[in-house]
């Protein structure tokens, strides 16, 4: 081949390839999106026009169960509160969270599983400061699937924790059959997604299941990660919504907000009282009613007893030290936590998330007057 | 200057400067190869020396345990080895024909003027990132044809256990072939030029003996090219070891063990990558003592495939 055609040859390639670039991008706009829609932008600074006159930069990392939350949170406080305020928060399972709290190398953490005593010595002997727990929101964990023709799912506490499992395998399996009447199943398989990170969210569901199913507390237990005896896992809440929305057929548990942003149903689940209820604001609302706080603020409340309660509820705690090494950060906390507690209802209640009783939130305000500095 | 001069000068610089030029480039040479070594040992030492406690807690239960979690200080990494073992092992069952199908085409059947773009587009699939091989594959190619082809597989062959179903294309298929098609370009080009090098003289002796042209391809190029093309195939194989992006994402993150390839699991560089962000300092050990351990596989599959490509070279 002599130099002329080896030229065009190439030409002729990139124009092919060209072409089925262009070819390619036009048939996936036609197409319609891939990607799952979903995630809140944070907004940081912007016009500063009501006062505030506090000038610190914060960092959090943790649960994601709250993340987009917490996410809208900071945007409005640091454009509408306090500007010279920055806060960076960071979705990263809250094992993550209290971890990183522990080694200090955060100024907050945020976890939907209170920590546990052992957790709470090593952070303390680390710190020498004393862990606070401050509850937030209470936030319900949706179980969420993907059946195209299925709006309507009905499960009971033995189904879901069967389902799980792994000793329920197919849509159309009688045990599901016999709870959804007149809906119709198709008879594919079950195809199970839980976190494949140290999670919060994972704690709430499985302390749940081991509440109200024995098998699965005799075979796999509660914990931030456990071994899991079937399913594919997802990165973050994040990674599980989009795992059931690509995948047909699959079930799975997030964290409300996460279901409603990606458009995914939820299954309404039997509580304690007997009655299928589906995962909203209302019925987290009504999980909190009526409970007994100890001191520390580290308490469950899933599989409430109340009447309208969604079973699987949690509550969400952002953890600080009662003694920081920056004042201004502290007072910084403060004021957001202060904020977040009083004003944040509104927000919180457009994603989903539970703002706290009146009770509690009157015991978490005093908490967050505990965060000082040395 | 005279003749005289300009030899006396030629060789003084000969002599004095040359030499002195020569042991300079000597040296500058040796330290860089001295350099990488260093920096080889300096890596193997360092993490090795990460991962002790990991290695003495745990010992030999660290390879052959097959519980993985962190929360309650449990490391056996049998689920990840063995899922990079049989993600790449899929990998090279699919890019293996392919690939040598594909250079035997382009050096024997294609006509000249194609050779060129073709093998162009082709050696264009490795220059692919692979966190896009990853993106692809779950957004365009599970939906398509991953999951399909799983299920397909599942229902059609869910007898033998290694299609048992549930089928989901989340799963060491998945992975695997995400990873075939991310090492094609890579055995095609070094099996084009083992074919290429292969004399003509042996060629044109098979057409005088009457041979077709696929009994000369089978009887003259084949043979001549085996040890080339083990040499092709084991660095394709080095690539799907070590690949982690593209695996984290469709293998299914399931740190389990199973028989079934349309299953969801895990590969050791995929829980590196997944798991090292929030880990606390012994989930980082042992997570360091995974990629220890994968060094080390590494290491051997090399060796065994240099020993084999020497024998092979030794027969002939």
């Amino acid at each position: 081949m002599n130099r002329s055609t080896r030229h065009f040859s190439r030409l002729l390639v990139a124009a092919t390839a060209g072409a089925l670039l262009v070819g390619s991008l036009a048939l996936l706009g036609c197409g319609g999106d891939v990607v799952p829609a979903g995630g809140s932008a944070t907004t940081v600074g912007g016009s500063a026009t009501t006062g505030g006159l506090l000038t610190a930069s914060l960092t959090g990392v943790g649960a994601t169960f709250p993340e987009p939350l917490y996410l809208e949170w900071v945007g409005e406080f640091v454009t509408n509160v306090e500007p010279g305020v920055k806060v960076n928060y960071q979705g990263i399972g809250s094992g993550g969270g209290i971890q990183q709290l522990t080694q200090m190398t955060v100024d907050f953490g945020a976890s939907d599983a209170p920590m546990s005593d052992e957790e709470i010595a090593a952070a303390e002997t680390a710190s020498g400061a004393t862990v606070l727990h401050i509850p937030t929101v209470f936030g319900a964990v949706a179980v969420a699937y993907s059946l195209p023709d299925v709006t309507d799912l009905k499960l009971d506490q033995e189904t879901l924790a069967d389902v799980f499992l792994g000793t329920v395998t197919t849509w159309d399996d009688p045990a599901i059959v016999a709870l959804n009447p007149g809906v119709t199943l198709p008879s594919a398989a079950i195809s199970v997604v839980h976190r494949s990170d140290s999670s919060g969210t994972t704690s709430i569901f499985t302390g749940y299941l081991t509440k109200v199913s024995p098998a699965w507390s005799d075979t796999v237990g509660a914990g931030k990660d456990v071994r899991w005896p079937v399913g594919i896992g997802g990165q973050g809440n994040d990674g599980v919504a989009a795992v059931i929305q690509q995948q047909e057929g699959s079930i799975g548990y997030v964290e409300l907000a996460y279901a409603t942003e990606v458009g995914l149903p939820t299954v309404s689940l039997r509580n304690q009282a007997g009655s299928f209820i589906a995962p909203s604001l209302a019925s987290t609302s009504a999980a909190g009613a009526g409970v007994d706080f100890p001191a520390d603020l580290r308490f469950s409340l899933s599989d409430s007893p109340a009447s309208e309660a969604y079973p699987i509820v949690g509550a969400t705690w952002i953890l600080a030290y009662d003694s920081m090494a920056d004042p201004a950060k502290a007072e910084a906390l403060r004021a957001f936590l202060t904020w977040a507690l009083n004003e944040g209802a509104p927000v919180a209640e457009d994603l989903g998330y539970a703002p706290l009783p009146d009770d509690l939130r009157a015991l978490a305000l005093a908490k967050v007057d505990e965060v000082g500095s040395r | 200057m005279s003749e005289g001069a300009v030899t006396l000068a030629a060789s003084t610089r000969r002599r004095g400067v040359g030499r002195r030029v020569d042991r300079a480039f000597g040296i500058l040479t040796a330290a860089s190869g001295s350099l990488v070594l260093l920096v080889l040992a300096y890596m193997v030492l360092t993490t090795t020396n990460t991962a002790l406690p990991v290695f003495r807690a745990e010992g030999i239960s660290f390879v052959t345990g097959s519980e993985w979690l962190p929360s309650r200080g449990v490391f056996g990494i049998l689920p990840f080895i063995y899922g990079t073992l049989v993600t790449s092992a899929i990998a090279l069952v699919i890019a293996v024909p392919i690939s040598v199908g594909l250079s035997l085409y382009l050096t024997e059947v294609a006509p000249a003027w194609l050779r060129g773009p073709v093998g162009y587009a082709v050696d264009l699939l490795a220059a692919v990132p692979s966190v896009v091989y990853g993106l692809w594959g779950v957004f365009v190619l599970l939906p398509l044809f991953l999951q399909p082809i799983a299920e397909a597989l599942g229902s059609a062959f869910g007898f033998l256990p290694i299609f048992a179903p549930p089928a989901s294309g989340i799963s060491y298929f998945g992975a695997g072939v995400v990873l075939g098609i991310m090492i094609i370009p890579i055995i095609s080009a070094l099996a084009r030029e083992v074919f290429r090098a292969v004399p003509a003289d042996d060629r044109y002796a098979a057409y005088a003996l009457g041979a077709t042209r696929w009994e000369m391809i089978w009887g003259a190029v084949i043979p001549r090219s085996r040890a080339g093309l083990v040499g092709a195939v084991m660095l394709g194989l080095g690539r799907a070891l070590g690949e982690t992006i593209a695996v984290a994402l469709l293998v299914g993150s399931r740190p389990s063990i199973s028989a079934s390839v349309l299953q969801p699991g895990y590969s050791m560089a995929a829980v590196i990558a997944n798991q090292f962000q929030e880990a606390d300092a012994p989930q980082i050990r042992a997570l360091v003592g995974v990629g220890v351990v994968l060094f080390a596989i590494t290491i051997l599959i090399n060796m065994a495939a240099r020993l084999l490509v020497w024998r092979m070279v030794a027969e002939r």
